[in-house]
Formats: structure tokens, C-alpha cells, sequence
């Protein structure tokens, strides 16, 4: 039945008219996750044709392995107690990182705190990683954020921001401003599942929709929010579905399959920049980690429910792939991790004994100069340190000499 | 009694009300089986359903929302935010729904029966995130309590009289204390009343006031100042909204001195609008200037923590300035 009136639409609606009195089914939309590479990194027959050239397939490989050797140690530190706080990536290597190289450098990245293979990407070096974890002077968020907040100007990532959800509306609204300048780029937003369910989600993707932002929605759908399995976060099919209903194209993909990701992400990015418009991208996987070093998935999941998933490893996938190419040699590889590790290693001593940021770091920033309040906040610290020096070993060592050149 | 830890104090207060009436939800981000991240409702859902004790989206504007309507309709209604530091998306729910429900309608509708858990304080490495003390913007709203325990004792009874109250409250819990407050707790039911201070110990030279984790701090410094003669007077203000004036004022009318101490930055803290009532209330019987030990304007930091906290030297220190002033 068509249009049964022909008049003016204020209510921004786009149906026909119907006589017949039914729901629409809560299933109406139902989403496939698209593949090409099947668990032992073949393609699938039928399978689109990939446009990764070899050089590209090599770093995203190499980012995925050296992120996985990083949250092995940098856990490891955290258990010794030489850390305070660490979260890994483990089973969305794939997903993170293939989703990255999607990009273009003057791209943004805004993601939640589980992106360190974006970054790694990016080209962010193994000091700097180190010296975030540890807090210490050489930190480019000079030592006030817990480890893993991660950030760089330079490479165009966002520093990370614990609060959930509130990277997505700001991505909107950064996109928006990319999108006014003309030059092509766009930005990426990263998010679980469970933040998903913020507030900020829904303001941030109608914002984008209406105001026609160059976003890529990157929803990683790993699973859990903490303990919060996915089938108590939301009833619907999953994330994708929702752009649907924010007017936003979408599109769902095998977040174990490195190379559907890039393929998708890629499209994604294309469409988003030539047409100023966001896209939500669904990624499936499965958080193999524990929420973070606080957590204890023992807790809420079982070990076989782990192991089931482990065996969909997204680094082992991919390589069988390269392998398969002929771009990838096995000795070589079981080389390079070996180097990889001792490098991290050696990076971890290093950066462990650098000393933390000047004590004028706790006051700088706060402001672009620093008000006299707080200045005199600061001088009265700095004379308490020194009548104390045993009970601030971290910055009362430098102040006291400091003090005493000044004389 | 029992030997409990802050945890099992509370768990054990949730559980007892629960038992008692069956018109009662505790609910939030990870609450249900797992037991919230800090494990204080740990075993609830197995004792009372998931119909009654659950896990909700991460949504924590959506669990305030729905924490108003629930109580609105006579629930008692249990809602942890998992970190304080995370309330704010539920800052509108709270600041214009839950404090004002009872005004707006001229008493037609109420929530009186809400109480929202949140961990607070720092201490522990949390950083800007995992460390916050947000009580001073709840405490510019009229019709919100605010009750801080400061061990697991009073952690019980406080909780007790927070779910009996008619009025809402949020009980901010100081997190740095979760496991290392472990004191003798009755198992079962008592209560502590709410909007009353504690004088913890008696003294006759100056008067030392904190609430939640930060009592700990003053009894510290109390201890120092005690070995060079300094008789100090504790008071553990237990409820920030509305407070307990006279305890205070009592106090202070007998030492002529007052040292207010808080987590929170200095400006605009609660021990700000403490100091102003009390110098008013007590002017001709001041010996010197109130004074307040706080956190330092700024964010919460990380690697400068043990710098930044209003801890027990600083209060010692403030507390010889105030004797010789």
C-alpha cells in the first residue's frame, strides 16, 4: 500500500501507510558478520579479494605480536608489583590493529583504554609505553593517570580518559570540526560493548548522524562488560543494529579476522570522508583478558568457556594466513618474538628507574599557567617536603638539593 | 559479634534488610552474581533473586532513573554507582529528580526510600578516575543526605539507618578502608542515627574534625601531637548533609581551636562551609584561625599521590600553627 496522504512531513519519518494492525518484529533486522579468513587462515571460498599489500599485512602482524609480548611482561610487572594497573588486549589484537592501519595518519583516534595496538600502530615507541606504565618523568602525560591512559599529540591519538563513553560524543564533535576543514580526514571512536549502554553512545551517534560527522563508530563487541556478560547489557542484535535506527550506515565483522576488519574499516572510511557521514562498525571477538589486573574472571566465566575461545586466537589466524602467502618466514618469526621480548624486557629496566615527574608537575596544567592559589598551595607542599623528606622519598630527594644549589 | 571487614559490614546490613522486607532491589554495574567489583553484594543474588539483586547495563544515569522510579512507587531501593568518580552522568537524576522529588510535588511523591552506595576516596593508586571525594557538589543540593562511615562498624549501623530513612541519602564509602577496616561487628541488625557527629575522643586543647577514611588521618596526627602534650579532640562528622552543628559548636566552645580536615581540594570543600558556621557560631571563643587540611587544587594526581593527600604530618603541622598562633 502506498502513501495513503500526500501531505507535508514533519515528523521526519520515511514509510507507508498500512491498514494491517501488527509489531514490527524485535528480529525485523538481523545483521551477518562479514569474513575471509575461516579459523586456520584460509581464505573462504568466495571470499571478496583483499586489497592488503604484503608491506601492510607485515606491520599489522607486527603490531599484533608485539602488543601480545608487551601485555604478557607489562602483566607480569603488574603481578610483581612493579606496576600498579594494567589492561590487555588479548583476543582483539585483530580487531584493534587491522582497524588502525584502515586509517590514515592525520585520522584521530579516540579509544576507551584496550587500544594499545592502535597506538602501537601508530608507531608510538616501546619507551614511550614503558614510561606511561611507570609513571615517570619521561611519561607524556607526565605521571598523573593510571597505567595504560595512553595519549600522543603527535600520532594523533586522544589521551584516554577512564569515564566510559564520554570519548563519544567528543569524536563526534572532533569529526565535525574535520569535516569543516576540508581536508579529508575523519575520526575513529573506540568502545565496548557495556559502554554501549551510556548515555554519551546515543548522544554521540545522533549528533554525528544529524550533523553529518566524518566518525567511524568502532563498537569492539567482546563479550563482557567486567563481569556483565553481553545478554545482560542489551536485548537487541547486538550494536550494528542500532545505527539503523540513528540513520547511520552500519556494518558487523569478524573482529578475530584481521583482514575483514581492514576491509571493512577501509570501506567504512572511504564512505564516511567522501560523503561526510558516520558509520558504525560492530567488531566480534571475545575478551580472552581479564577486565584488568583488578579483575578475576574465575568469578563470573568458566575455564572451558576460555579455552574455547583461546583456540580463536586472531595472531595465530593471521599468521597461518601470511604463511600461506608466502610473506612470512617461520624461523624469522620465531626470531623476531624472541628479539621482541628481550627488547621489552630491556625497555621495562630501563624505564623503572627513571624518576617520577618534578613535584611542579603536580600543579602545572591544571590551567595553561598556573593561578597564584594553587602556586602558593605549591610553595607550602614544597617547604612540608622538606621538613619531611623521609615521608615523600619519591620527590623530596630533588627538592632538598634543589633547595640547597639555590643557596 | 563477628569479626568483620567494611565489606561484610555492609553486605551484611544489605543482606539484613532484604531479609526483613521483601519490597527491597539492590542493583548496579556487575552487583548481581559476580557480586560488584569490590564483592559488597557478594551472595545477595543467590539469597534473593535475580528478580531482586542484579546486574544493570552501564548506564549509570539509567540506574539513577531507575532507582527514582523504583522508590518512587515505596521500593527500598539499593543503587551502587561502582566508583564515585563515576556518578556524574547520573548528576542530573540525582541533583534535580532525586533531591527534589519530594518538593516539587508538595509531598504528593517521594523517593525517601533510596539509597545510593558509592565507593569513594583515594589512597590507592586510583589516579584522577579511581579517587575523587565528590561530596561537596552533593553537598550544595537541599534534600540529599550524605553519610561517610569510617570503619566497618559504623559502616553497618550507619547503612541500617540510611535504608530506614525516608529521606535519600548516598552513602559514599571510603574504598581504601574496604579490607583494611576489620573490627568486632555485631551480626545482627542495629543502627546509628544519621545528622549526628561522633566525638571519638575526648580532648581539651583543639578540636579535630573529618569524616570516612580521613578520620584515620586525624587520629594519626592526634596520636603525634599527643606525645608533645597537644590534647585533641575527635569528631568523626559521619553525616556532611545536614550536619551535626552542635557537636561541633560544643566542641569547639570548650578547645577555642578547630582543624577541619577533608580528601577533597581545599576550595569550596565542605570544611569551607564548616569553618564558616563554626566562626560565626563560636567567634569570642576562637584562640586562632580555623584551619582546614585538604587535598590540593588540582585533579587527583598518580604519581604525586603521597604529596598531594591532606595526610597526618599535614595536619600535625596544622596543628602546632594553631596551638602557637
Amino acid at each position: 500500500m502506498g502513501k495513503l496522504n500526500n501531505i507535508d512531513n514533519p515528523n521526519n519519518i520515511n514509510s507507508s501507510d498500512t491498514l494491517s494492525l501488527e509489531f514490527v518484529s524485535e528480529h525485523a533486522l538481523s545483521i551477518p558478520s562479514f569474513k575471509m579468513l575461516d579459523a586456520s587462515g584460509k581464505m573462504y571460498k568466495g571470499a571478496m579479494k583483499s586489497t592488503m599489500d604484503k608491506k601492510t599485512a607485515l606491520r599489522i602482524y607486527a603490531t599484533m605480536r608485539f602488543v601480545r609480548v608487551l601485555d604478557e611482561r607489562m602483566l607480569a610487572a603488574q603481578r610483581q608489583g612493579r606496576i600498579s594497573f594494567y589492561m590487555q588486549c588479548l583476543g582483539e589484537e585483530a580487531a584493534v590493529t587491522a582497524s588502525a592501519a584502515a586509517l590514515e595518519d592525520k585520522d584521530m583516534i579516540f579509544a576507551q583504554y584496550r587500544e594499545q595496538a592502535a597506538l602501537a600502530y601508530r608507531g608510538f615507541s616501546l619507551e614511550n609505553f614503558m614510561n606511561q606504565n611507570f609513571s615517570n618523568e619521561k611519561d607524556l602525560g607526565k605521571g598523573r593517570q593510571m597505567p595504560i591512559h595512553y595519549g600522543s599529540k603527535e600520532l594523533n591519538y586522544m589521551t584516554i580518559s577512564s569515564p566510559l563513553g564520554t570519548q563519544i560524543p567528543q569524536a563526534t564533535g572532533y569529526a565535525y570540526g574535520q569535516k569543516l576543514d576540508g581536508e579529508g580526514a575523519c575520526s575513529i571512536c573506540y568502545f565496548g560493548e557495556g559502554a554501549a549502554s551510556e548515555g554519551d553512545f546515543h548522544a554521540g551517534l545522533n549528533m554525528a548522524a544529524v550533523h553529518k560527522a566524518p566518525v567511524l563508530f568502532f563498537a569492539r563487541n567482546n563479550g563482557y562488560a567486567i563481569s556483565t556478560p553481553a545478554s545482560e547489557q542489551f536485548k537487541g542484535d547486538g550494536i550494528a543494529c542500532r545505527g539503523v535506527g540513528y540513520g547511520m550506515k552500519a556494518i558487523r565483522v569478524d573482529g578475530v579476522d584481521a583482514l575483514a576488519v581492514y576491509e571493512a574499516v577501509k570501506m567504512a572510511r572511504d564512505y564516511a570522508v567522501t560523503n561526510n557521514e558516520p558509520v558504525l562498525i560492530e567488531s566480534i571477538a571475545y575478551r580472552l583478558a581479564a577486565h584488568s589486573s583488578s579483575d578475576d574472571p574465575s568469578g563470573y566465566r568458566s575455564k572451558d568457556e576460555e579455552e574455547n575461545f583461546r583456540e580463536n586466537c586472531p595472531i595465530a589466524r593471521f599468521k597461518s594466513y601470511l604463511l600461506k602467502q608466502g610473506w612470512l618466514d617461520e624461523a624469522q618469526d620465531e626470531k623476531a618474538k624472541d628479539e621482541i621480548r628481550q627488547q621489552v624486557l630491556d625497555a621495562l629496566k630501563t624505564s623503572e628507574k627513571i624518576e617520577v615527574p618534578a613535584l611542579e608537575e603536580l600543579v602545572t596544567d591544571v590551567y595553561e599557567q598556573v593561578p597564584p592559589h594553587l602556586q602558593r598551595q605549591y610553595e607550602q607542599l614544597k617547604q612540608h617536603i622538606i621538613k619531611y623528606p623521609e615521608a615523600y622519598p619519591a620527590t623530596a630527594a630533588r627538592i632538598v638539593s634543589n633547595t640547597q644549589e639555590a643557596k | 559479634m563477628a569479626k568483620m571487614n567494611m565489606l561484610q559490614a555492609i553486605n551484611s546490613a544489605l543482606s539484613i534488610a532484604m531479609e526483613e522486607n521483601k519490597r527491597s532491589c539492590v542493583f548496579g554495574e556487575d552487583v548481581g552474581h559476580f557480586g560488584g567489583v569490590f564483592r559488597a553484594t557478594s551472595g545477595l543474588q543467590e539469597k534473593f533473586g535475580k528478580e531482586r539483586v542484579f546486574n544493570t547495563p552501564l548506564v549509570e544515569q539509567g540506574i539513577m532513573g531507575f532507582a527514582n522510579g523504583l522508590a518512587a512507587l515505596g521500593y527500598t531501593t539499593i543503587a551502587e554507582i561502582q566508583f564515585a568518580d563515576y556518578i556524574f552522568p547520573a548528576f542530573d537524576q540525582i541533583v534535580n529528580e532525586t533531591a527534589k522529588f519530594r518538593y516539587r510535588s508538595g509531598n504528593e511523591f517521594n523517593v525517601g526510600n533510596l539509597v545510593i552506595r558509592t565507593p569513594y576516596g583515594g589512597g590507592i593508586a586510583g589516579g584522577l578516575y579511581h579517587s575523587q571525594s565528590p561530596e561537596a557538589y552533593f553537598a550544595h543540593t537541599p534534600g540529599l543526605q550524605l553519610v561517610f562511615p569510617r570503619n566497618a562498624y559504623q559502616a553497618k549501623g550507619l547503612l541500617t539507618s540510611c535504608i530506614e530513612s525516608n529521606d535519600p541519602v548516598i552513602f559514599f564509602e571510603p574504598k581504601r578502608l574496604y579490607r583494611a577496616s576489620v573490627g568486632e561487628v555485631p551480626e545482627e541488625k542495629y543502627s546509628i542515627p544519621l545528622g549526628k557527629a561522633e566525638v571519638v575522643k575526648q580532648g581539651s586543647d583543639i578540636s579535630l574534625l573529618a569524616w570516612g577514611a580521613q578520620v584515620e588521618i586525624i587520629e594519626k596526627a592526634a596520636a603525634m601531637a599527643e606525645q608533645e602534650g597537644i590534647s585533641c579532640e575527635i569528631i568523626d562528622l559521619r553525616t556532611v548533609l545536614p550536619w551535626d552543628v552542635e557537636t561541633v559548636v560544643n566542641s569547639v566552645l570548650k578547645t577555642g581551636r578547630l582543624i577541619v580536615s577533608q580528601e577533597a581540594p581545599v576550595t569550596a570543600g565542605f570544611a569551607s562551609e564548616i569553618s564558616a558556621t563554626i566562626q560565626q557560631e563560636c567567634f569570642l571563643h576562637l584562640e586562632s584561625p580555623i584551619d582546614r587540611v585538604c587535598g590540593l587544587d588540582t585533579p587527583y594526581p598518580l604519581a604525586h599521590e603521597k604529596e598531594y593527600m591532606a595526610d597526618h604530618l599535614k595536619v600535625y603541622e596544622a596543628i602546632k600553627r594553631s596551638v602557637n598562633y
